[in-house]
């Protein structure tokens, strides 16, 4: 025999939660954000996710710096610009499309003779932000010698500069190699002067190698990229006998990834995908323990009186007025700050919080009910009371507080980060957002480093609200005319 | 002399508040055989509650002083600490059906679960035991098994009525104490549950306690009735004795305002208000609305006035 017209439990709530808008949006938001989690949990193993994060620079290499999300790219290919992505060429990858390796050994001698050459078609309105060749070289005694050229797609051809590997694995920044740029200068110039134009404003390594050869060239700021199939040439002078060169061309683009990179070239998606069951499980767990331990102190408080009562409401009184950020600075001063230690100096620091005001009110009431008496009555133990009559009954209104009390433990971590005080190796929001705020990323204009983590903790906290707002209808009946 | 079940003696229970001591229960004494029914009556105030919570020792915050002797089949229970008296006494010997049964149950909990409460709680009994027996008592208390799983919200006044009698009734004890048990309910309902009360008292040889201020309803369960006025038991007697003829000018009052039926009669009241239980009057308390009241009953308290076979009156008019 069941009520009829009275539905308890998990399913019940649910069902009068979508009865709501706002209970609606807000389960499918969360639901959207758990199975989110679940997925980065899942996908992105924690200690590959910290590898990944925490990594040297080694893992993000081929990453472009500072890049902006890709759909950034396709917004802006709706306006007519198509920016570029990162175009790797690699010899030691054979089945690739656009590489040409030959090392043939010169007869009668110990020498070798090796011929790369990398092409790619480059049909982007914009330059790329970097240029890297990474070698990995085999000899013995002596280092190869290799002679880098570059060439336009008209077919002018550039040499760039002798390299000599130091090491089994060198690598040549070509942007910010001196000889390069100097070799790139006088280039730039001289074509210049053919045209009767003076340079104004000189290019960077990217801009001279890609730019179209007119009057545009005069200035970085006139520049324009140009269109077509690009080659670059490694010609190589090998000694020994199993001497071998493998080289990597990167031309590191402007878009990378769902979010882009930021300073370090680590994805930020990385930082997204698992901010998310950080946030979630910081609030919550935070929200559930705060709540619940302020609940068990309020009723003991409410129930019992006396000197208990006094006592507990006098130190929530001075908690309350007691300031929570310097003491969580003085904590990060004296021990090594971690998320747990951050959630359990919040915890600490709010069990004694004004929550504990209202609930105790509302057990006060509640233990002078009759049916309470007739308990105390009929033998039952002051725990029982408490634990079966007392809390089941101040229950459903602290729920929507509970609920709603999450985004703000999650705007709490992400705060504390953004003020250094979060954790230094996790990957979370808010140290998203500090690092932008550091690297100035709005003065910079990677506007996208600032908003993506803005709009997820915007996102959890609309889901938190929104069901909060629906429960709260639901165990407070009064609220429903409004 | 057969051997009381209950002897209460010298009980005092005071209030202390902002204004001053309220004195509920002042020097009150009454014994209960096994079987036996003790209906306490009086008017709103007059402290009969209070004697009830004495008994029990469900005693607010505020007591300034509890004192007495309540001696249980032969033992002082006033000397048992708290936590003892919890486990042995409440429920196990005294249980109490309370006033306004509409609230005296938890609104969250089954009806069933209720009822078996007091055996989880002092048999250590399993619940579906537990359950099984509170089948029972419903049943015994006319209601259907069924009904266990029922919330209070979805029974009548009476049923909730009946299920707190069955609450009462489940651990078998030796007393219970009636707290105004049916001022709730419409006469109907009124009238089953005294007949339920009276055919459980027969069947089980339970003692009640009864605490009304229906002076008629009394009459139905009453093998002995006190009368309370301002926080003491102004006249203590039999029934046959009592119903016919009050001793106290008070008792006799209230009498007189029991209305009834189809006959011309102009009903009498007691002019005047309860005294203040905090600043009582002197001498008698009830002097000042008593229609035979002369100098001494001013000056000095009347004491207990034996008028033999158990009839007591505190009245100088009998002195």
């Amino acid at each position: 025999m069941g009520a009829e017209g009275m539905e308890l439990g998990f399913k019940g709530v649910l069902k009068e939660l979508l009865a709501y808008k706002s209970g609606a949006l807000g389960v499918v938001i969360l639901v959207f954000l758990v199975a989110l989690s679940i997925y980065t949990v899942v996908a992105i193993p924690y200690d590959k996710a910290i590898k990944l994060w925490r990594g040297e620079e080694e893992v993000w290499i081929e990453n472009p710096r500072n890049a902006q999300p890709i759909w950034v790219k396709y917004w802006e290919y709706l306006r007519g610009r198509n920016l570029p992505e990162t175009i790797k060429r690699d010899t030691s990858d054979s089945k690739q499309y656009g590489v040409y390796k030959s090392l043939r050994a010169i007869p009668g001698t110990n020498l070798k003779r090796l011929y790369i050459e990398f092409s790619f078609k480059y049909e982007y309105d914009d330059f790329p932000s970097e240029i890297n060749i990474f070698f990995s070289s085999k000899f013995n005694e002596s280092a190869p010698i290799l002679r880098i050229a570059w060439e336009k797609p008209g077919g002018n051809k550039i040499e760039l500069l002798d390299f000599i590997p130091r090491d089994k694995y060198d690598r040549l920044y070509l942007s910010i190699e001196h000889d390069v740029l100097k070799v790139l200068r006088s280039y730039v110039e001289e074509k210049l002067y053919a045209l009767g134009k003076n340079p104004e404003v000189p290019l960077s390594v990217e801009k001279a190698l890609f730019a179209v050869e007119d009057e545009s060239m005069s200035s970085s700021l006139t520049v324009k990229p140009l269109k077509g199939t690009y080659k670059l040439i490694i010609e190589g002078l090998l000694f020994g006998k199993d001497s071998d060169v493998d080289a990597r061309l990167i031309i590191y683009g402007k878009v990378y990834g769902m979010c882009g990179t930021d300073h370090l070239r680590r994805d930020l998606t990385i930082a997204m995908l698992w901010g998310l069951p950080i946030a979630l499980s910081f609030g919550l767990i935070a929200s559930l323990t705060i709540t619940f331990l302020q609940l068990i102190i309020a009723t003991i408080s409410g129930y019992y009186g006396g000197w208990i009562d006094a006592l507990i409401q006098r130190l929530t009184e001075l908690y309350m007025i007691l300031p929570f950020l310097p003491f969580l600075i003085m904590i990060a001063a004296f021990y090594k700050l971690d998320i747990w230690v951050i959630l359990a100096a919040i915890i600490i620091l709010n069990i004694f919080g004004g929550g504990i005001k209202s609930t105790r009110a509302l057990v006060m009431q509640i233990k002078e009910y009759p049916y309470i008496e007739a308990a105390r009555a009929y033998g039952a133990s002051s725990k029982r009371i408490v634990l079966l009559y007392i809390i089941p009954k101040i229950l459903p209104p602290v729920i929507p507080g509970l609920i709603g009390a999450v985004p703000g433990y999650v705007f709490l971590e992400a705060a504390l980060s953004l003020l250094g005080l979060g954790d230094p190796f996790l990957p979370t929001w808010g140290k998203v957002i500090n690092d932008s705020y550091r690297w100035g990323a709005l003065y910079k204009g990677y506007y996208y480093w600032v908003l993506q983590p803005s709009f997820m903790l915007i996102l959890t906290a609309f889901a938190f609200a929104f069901i909060g707002f629906a429960l709260d209808k639901i165990v407070n009946p009064k609220l429903r005319e409004i | 002399m057969e051997q009381s079940l209950l002897d209460v003696r010298n009980l005092h229970l005071y209030y202390a508040t902002r204004k001053g001591v309220v004195k509920a229960v002042d020097d009150i004494s009454l014994s209960l055989k096994r079987g036996e029914t003790v209906a306490v009556v009086g008017e709103s105030g007059c402290g009969k509650t209070s004697t009830a919570r004495a008994i029990i020792r469900l005693l607010p915050r505020n007591v300034h002083l509890y004192r007495g002797s309540i001696i249980l089949d032969g033992k002082n229970i006033m000397e048992l600490d708290d936590e003892r008296f919890r486990k042995d006494v409440r429920w196990k010997k005294i249980s109490m059906v309370f006033q306004g049964a509409m609230n005296s149950l938890n609104p969250i909990l089954k009806a069933g679960y209720q009822v078996a409460e007091p055996l989880m709680i002092h048999e250590n009994m399993s619940k579906v035991e537990a359950l099984k027996r509170a089948g029972e008592a419903l049943r015994m208390v006319g209601i259907h098994e069924s009904f266990i799983d029922r919330y209070p919200f979805e029974l009548s006044g009476g049923m909730k009525q009946r299920v707190v009698i069955a609450m009462a009734l489940i651990t078998r004890p030796q007393i219970i104490i009636l707290d105004e048990p049916t001022s709730a309910l419409d006469v109907i309902t009124q009238a089953n549950i005294m007949n339920l009360l009276k055919k459980l008292k027969n069947e089980l040889e339970l003692s009640y306690i009864f605490i009304t201020h229906d002076i008629a309803l009394s009459s139905e369960l009453a093998d002995k009735v006190a009368v309370m006025y301002a926080g003491e038991i102004v006249e203590m007697a039999d029934a046959e004795t009592f119903y016919v003829k009050p001793s106290h000018p008070y008792a006799e009052k209230l009498m007189a305002s029991v209305p009834t039926l189809r006959t011309d009669k102009q009903l009498d009241f007691i002019p005047g208000a309860p005294p203040s239980l905090i600043y009582p009057p002197p001498g008698c308390r009830f002097h000042p609305r008593c229609p035979y009241a002369f100098d001494k009953c001013m000056k000095e308290r009347p004491t207990a006035v034996d008028l033999g076979s158990g009839h007591y009156v505190k009245c100088w008019l009998y002195a």
